[in-house]
């Protein structure tokens, strides 16, 4: 069975460590935040000026001048901070984020990534997503492996208008857990249930395999 | 005015000077940290021609939408414009044009304008449309993008408390575009929440010192929220 958005989610979760800063993209990649494992210290950064992203606040809680990239109201935790939007990029760009997760329309053996913007269709706009994928040094990329009529997303080059060139290494699809390296894609997990067949089928850029696949676990 | 008070008592004072065809930065994200009393002053004063620098462009009726509606704006730079309907109307039939810019590289381009720095080299964007046309050089080893700094006639600000010479707090992420936008702009106009007399803001707790600001208006805030997310009380 291919992984629901929870279940993606939960395996980007496993991929944290403690002490973490991390910042979480619009999307699956939020969900992330629901599967920190109990006990682990991460900080969340929303790259509108917070470090120490919260959860949603309640009805009396709300507050105007309190909000995260996505502009939904959100909490600052305890030790949390604000700044502008120069030193939010100096942290991102700088190399200072631990972690960064965000979705993507395709990515392709050399680690290029294209997730804003689709000829034809209204732009609306990279906000801070090249910034992102050029700053960070690890990037987990989360996305459907496939588009619904079964055409791979995961390609020997990008044919979308690029958000970053040679940037990903890792990739979570509802299918399986990618490494990209040395210009191909490395099959490292598969979801529980899908057949190493079917993601070789959905999957147009070179992609390497060892004998054994194993199943991802939560 | 006299001497470092900023204080002006109307908004027809706080943006005196500006006319058609200025460039303008105006603070905020989505909603949120937007001077709205400003904005709303250059809708009753009409100006038109606007190059208008702001992270987004509010939504139909509410922030720059305001300006839109009324074709004030003819350039928008800008790093994600979704919200907005007449936006989009009039960026498909060619009235607006739009320069999309990554949101750290608007970002460091204001700081940078601010700050007397022409140009910098960011990884940002490179081979990707947005370098299009623009310099690169490799750095050891790295491909870098060379991107210009941003200045304003005129930067419009929203600051929680002003004191009336000008030192600014701001609040939470309200504070956001706002801090570098008060540097970059020749006439900076902050509006604020609250103005302290001097003394009054702990100088080791002011974000933007008041150099870099020439006018202060008292305003109110309708502080619309954009996206209201709530969890179930327990």
């Amino acid at each position: 069975m291919a992984l629901s958005r929870e279940q993606l989610a939960q395996r980007v979760a496993k991929e944290l460590k403690d002490g973490y800063y991390v910042n979480l993209g619009i999307g699956i990649p939020t969900l992330v935040a629901n599967y920190i494992p109990s006990g682990m210290e991460v900080m969340l950064q929303s790259e509108n000026g917070l470090l120490g992203m919260g959860e949603f606040p309640t009805e009396d809680t709300i507050d105007p001048d309190l909000i995260n990239a996505g502009k939904q109201t959100v909490t600052a935790v305890k030790g949390a901070s604000f700044f502008s939007s120069a030193e939010s990029f100096a942290m991102i760009r700088g190399g200072h984020v631990d972690l960064t997760v965000l979705g993507a329309f395709e990515v392709d053996v050399n680690g290029s990534i294209a997730s804003w913007m689709i000829p034809g269709k209204l732009i609306k706009g990279m906000g801070g997503a090249m910034d992102l994928v050029a700053g960070a040094e690890n990037i987990i990329v989360t996305m459907m492996h496939a588009d619904k009529y079964g055409n791979s997303k995961l390609l020997s080059v990008c044919e979308l208008p690029l958000t970053g060139y040679g940037c990903i290494k890792r990739v979570v699809t509802d299918l399986a857990f990618i490494e990209i390296k040395d210009g191909a894609f490395h099959l490292l997990e598969r979801a529980p249930g899908v057949s190493v067949d079917e993601i070789v089928s959905k999957t147009a850029g070179k992609l390497i395999m060892p004998e054994h696949v194993p199943e991802m676990t939560f | 005015m006299a001497g470092l008070n900023k204080v002006v008592s109307s908004y027809e004072e706080a943006l005196k000077g500006l006319s058609n065809d200025m460039t303008i930065m105006v603070g905020g994200f989505g909603l949120c940290g937007i001077p709205e009393g400003l904005i709303n002053q250059m809708v009753n004063m009409g100006v038109k021609g606007l190059t208008a620098i702001s992270n987004n462009a509010g939504v139909d009726d509410f922030g720059l939408g305001l300006l839109l509606k009324h074709h004030q704006i003819a350039t928008m730079i800008a790093s994600y414009v979704g919200e907005n309907a007449t936006f989009e109307q009039q960026m498909l039939s060619g009235e607006l044009n739009v320069i999309l810019t990554p949101q750290g590289t608007l970002a460091e381009k204001i700081r940078a304008g601010g700050a007397g720095i022409p140009a910098f080299f960011t990884a940002t964007g490179y081979g990707t449309p947005i370098a299009d046309g623009k310099e690169t050089r490799e750095i050891k080893g790295r491909h870098y993008v060379l991107e210009e700094s941003l200045s304003a006639d005129f930067a419009l600000v929203r600051a929680w408390k002003a004191d009336t010479m000008g030192n600014l707090v701001f609040r939470k992420t309200a504070a956001n575009f706002n801090p570098m936008m008060a540097t970059a702009g020749k006439i900076t106009v902050v509006e604020a929440e609250f103005i302290v007399e001097p003394g009054e803001l702990d100088p080791d707790h002011i974000h933007t010192p008041g150099i870099y600001v020439n006018r202060v208006i008292q305003g109110s805030f309708e502080k619309r929220i954009e996206q209201r997310t709530v969890k179930a009380a327990k």
